[in-house]
């Protein structure tokens, strides 16, 4: 099943469920009529939640940048004799 | 065993174990690198590496040349277009003229200068293949975002956006992998032929596109860590162009599949 139908299957059943408890009115009308802004409201929280707590621990590797960085003087010295330089190169550097 | 038989374990025995497709595009120096880093991080593996040069202008096929003499020709593999035809054909070329069981995807951006970070990437072909052999997986895909893995050069913002996009698309797509976008991975070859030709992206979408078929398709697929220098610090490299294009990427991808 494309994934889009599943997006909109669920949004129907949440639909379905709201439209029924405003039929039955098991619960004050004016409640269920916020329903679906708490709904909203829940889903952005749960947005910035997920955004932010990836911000605080994103993953980060700032001793790789030292190593690579070997690398890459390595290559910039390559440049300027670079038919001596290509095959010997790696004698100058452990990475 | 029939002689036939034998043939046949001959040739798997002959044929290397792995496949890894690098594409380029001037990018002399930067290929010499990273085939030496290769052959120094999988001493005792059975490979081949199979180099797709869009026609670069710079000499970079001359360099892949004499990486042929020197390493031989059934090790270090040139497979030339004639020009730059983009990367999801790159791949495909590079496919047709794989050997191997399992094909290694190494991503360096045609459109650019070969990225400071897939320096790094010869360095995890180990454990690329360490997963695939315990689990057996179809496809072992690099992941940033967990631990051991990462991210360096990124600002607040890029970072934001990073997290953003990925927040938005774990949540609608559930796409069965954290590294949407990673452009680091090992299939196994029949996988990846099977997923290539459905897929039609370009660019990193290209990347989201196949993992997210992959996963519809219910293919075993692992993550190892991996880690991701960007050169130039600070700088954003998705830009509002990009950002509109990733987001067109996810609405075609919440259709298609």
């Amino acid at each position: 099943m494309k994934h889009i139908f599943k997006i909109i299957a669920v949004l129907v059943a949440i639909s379905a469920f709201w439209v029924a408890l405003l039929e039955t009115s098991t619960v004050p009308r004016s409640y269920t009529w916020l329903l679906p802004i708490y709904l909203v409201v829940a889903l952005g929280c749960y947005g910035l939640f997920m955004v932010g707590f990836g911000l605080m621990f994103f993953p980060t590797c700032p001793q790789e940048a030292i190593l690579l960085q070997q690398v890459a003087d390595v290559v910039s010295a390559a440049k300027n004799n670079f038919g001596l330089c290509i095959f010997n190169f790696h004698c100058h550097f452990q990475y | 065993m029939g002689e036939k038989e034998m043939e046949h374990t001959v040739d798997r025995l002959n044929r290397p174990a792995y496949s890894i497709i690098v594409p380029t595009y001037n990018e002399r120096l930067n290929v010499a690198i990273i085939v030496y880093l290769i052959f120094k991080h999988l001493p005792d593996t059975n490979f081949e590496i199979i180099i797709v040069d869009d026609g670069s202008p710079d000499g970079t096929q001359d360099i892949i040349k004499q990486l042929e003499q020197l390493y031989g020709e059934d090790r270090v593999l040139l497979r030339a277009r004639p020009k730059k035809l983009g990367l999801g054909t790159a791949y495909l070329h590079g496919l047709k003229h794989a050997t191997g069981d399992f094909v290694v995807i190494m991503d360096a951006d045609l459109s650019h200068h070969v990225q400071f970070f897939t320096f790094s990437y010869p360095k995890y072909l180990p454990s690329f293949i360490r997963k695939q052999k315990e689990t057996g997986a179809d496809i072992v895909t690099g992941t940033r975002y967990v631990n051991n893995g990462g991210v360096h050069g990124w600002n607040l913002m890029r970072k934001l956006t990073s997290r953003g996009a990925n927040v938005l698309a774990q949540t609608l797509l559930q796409p069965g992998a954290s590294d949407l976008t990673g452009s680091f991975r090992l299939y196994k070859r029949s996988v990846l032929e099977d997923l290539i030709s459905s897929c039609v992206s370009k660019g990193y979408v290209f990347q989201m596109e196949m993992i997210v078929r992959a996963t519809r398709k219910n293919y075993h697929i692992e993550e190892v860590p991996i880690t991701f220098v960007d050169r130039v610090f600070g700088i954003s490299k998705l830009g509002g162009s990009e950002i509109v294009g990733y987001l067109k990427g996810l609405v075609y991808l919440l259709v298609t599949t």
